[in-house]
């Protein structure tokens, strides 16, 4: 796993508690309404994120970033793919 | 017989107008919200407008309403999710004695896990000083709750003043609105609290809907895992039915809160100036915070449970308290911590007026009810001086 630091995001959104699959719901919902190159912060304390987030992405194109841990949840930082024009 | 229903804190009868909305989602749009294809997304929208429904009666962004089962999981669902939620920043939780059991109960079992839990005492008219709140906070203090209004006795708690208390010291603070909302003007944001539970039974919709506030941005453990529903907070298929039916009426309660009220308090005014004029009757709660629709008293020398199967005899519907302590026989703990004698809190009798409710059925329950009366004292053995009277309650004496 890729840990980051200082990562400066666009839009940050908490599903800390929130129920499996909601962290790829929202991904998907955030990542949607951001534009092309902005950073999402994902806050969840789901431990499978830490595979279906990096997973999510590489499917998708969008880039992941990395993480970051607090003590109670992980921050996921993800970089919204650049469509070619 | 005609049957005279003065037991609406236990719960109403269902609105006419509620029972149509619900209707078609039993059969005909009987689909899962979840599912993609138009019978599902149909339901969906259906809870999505209850929502909508739901949180203008509260003054509450849609997002910021979960749908529960009834009052009694948003109440376990407040507690347990913020304390859990929160343990890591402290482990104290304050409750006052006036809770429901739901409350009380989810309090002890946050003590059995190791939690720290005050339970705050309250004065004759079961009233909760704010400055006591202020007292027992502590560095560990997480949550603070406190209920709106009483079902057993009527008193309205000023929620608005420890709100602020709770915002000043930067503590979570959950009402538990079950009897308020729907029957007095509730405002989350003039209120200033961040949870809010009510139940729609209680102001004329269907049983097992009811729903908890959290504010936005607030973290909740959830209560029941599961799948996404609710946002990922409260697991289930959702009981669609209901959940349209407490929307519908949120939406008339909201509407039509001033009418009900100002019939409600008339009633209630001239059953409880009648009741005055029997002897050794106690009021029980506050003579002006209380709810409008609410009359309770406590009776000397006779046990609730008796005038209740006396007066059903006569087609009069009441409740000795709250359901729970009723059942069991048990003296009110509610009354015991407004300092009203055991003896005396046995005597305890709860009349809450509804829609159904008319002036001639306030007249036939001041006659019945002054005759039951009547007739239990001359079998009393305590009306003939056996070693309990005069030990009188602290409560406010109509006479």
């Amino acid at each position: 796993m890729k840990f980051v630091e200082d990562v400066k995001a666009d839009v940050t959104t908490d599903i800390v508690y929130m129920m499996c699959p909601m962290h790829l719901l929202k991904l998907e919902e955030k990542i949607r309404e951001l534009d092309d190159g902005q950073i999402l912060e994902i806050m969840t304390d789901y431990d499978g994120a830490l595979e279906d987030i990096p997973g999510w992405c590489e499917k998708t194109g969008n880039e992941f970033l990395g993480i970051s841990e607090t003590e109670d949840f992980y921050k996921f930082y993800i970089r919204k793919k650049v469509k070619r024009k | 017989m005609r049957k005279r229903y003065f037991d609406h804190v236990a719960t109403n009868p269902l609105d006419s107008r509620v029972f149509d909305a619900m209707m078609p989602y039993f059969r005909e749009d009987f689909g899962n919200p979840l599912s993609l294809y138009a019978l599902g997304t149909k339901a969906k929208e259906a809870i999505e407008n209850a929502r909508a429904q739901a949180a203008s009666l509260i003054n509450s962004k849609s997002s910021e309403i979960i749908f529960t089962s009834s009052g009694a999981e948003a109440n376990n669902f407040a507690l347990r999710g913020i304390a859990l939620a929160r343990q890591n920043e402290g482990k104290h939780v304050i409750v006052s004695k006036m809770e429901h059991h739901s409350i009380l109960n989810s309090a002890r079992f946050l003590e059995k896990m190791g939690f720290v839990v005050t339970f705050l005492p309250v004065d004759k008219y079961g009233i909760i000083d704010p400055d006591m709140v202020k007292k027992s906070i502590t560095k560990e203090t997480t949550l603070i709750s406190v209920i709106h209004a009483s079902s057993e006795v009527g008193t309205i708690e000023p929620i608005k003043e420890i709100g602020r208390i709770a915002k000043e010291k930067g503590i979570i603070f959950h009402t538990d609105a079950v009897a308020a909302a729907g029957n007095i003007p509730v405002d989350v944001k003039d209120l200033g609290v961040d949870l809010l539970s009510m139940a729609a039974h209680q102001f004329y919709g269907p049983k097992g809907a009811g729903a908890l506030y959290v504010r936005e941005g607030l973290r909740i453990v959830p209560l029941i895992y599961g799948g996404i529903q609710e946002n990922g907070r409260r697991a289930g298929t959702e009981n669609v039915p209901a959940i349209v039916g407490m929307g519908r009426a949120a939406e008339l309660a909201k509407d039509e809160m001033a009418d009900r009220t100002e019939q409600m308090t008339k009633l209630r005014n001239k059953l409880i100036k009648g009741v005055s004029d029997i002897e050794n009757i106690y009021l029980t709660g506050h003579p002006k915070n209380r709810l409008p629709a609410h009359a309770s008293f406590t009776v000397e020398f006779i046990e609730g449970e008796a005038m209740l199967l006396l007066l059903a005899a006569k087609g009069i519907y009441a409740a000795s308290g709250s359901a729970c302590s009723s059942k069991a026989l048990k003296a009110s703990p509610v009354l015991l911590s407004m300092g009203v004698p055991s003896n005396l809190a046995q005597g305890s009798i709860v009349f809450t007026l509804g829609a159904g409710n008319t002036e001639e059925d306030i007249d036939y329950l001041l006659s019945e009810f002054q005759q039951v009366i009547k007739r239990l004292r001359e079998m009393s053995p305590y009306s003939k001086g056996w070693g309990m009277k005069g030990e009188g309650g602290e409560c406010t004496v109509q006479k």
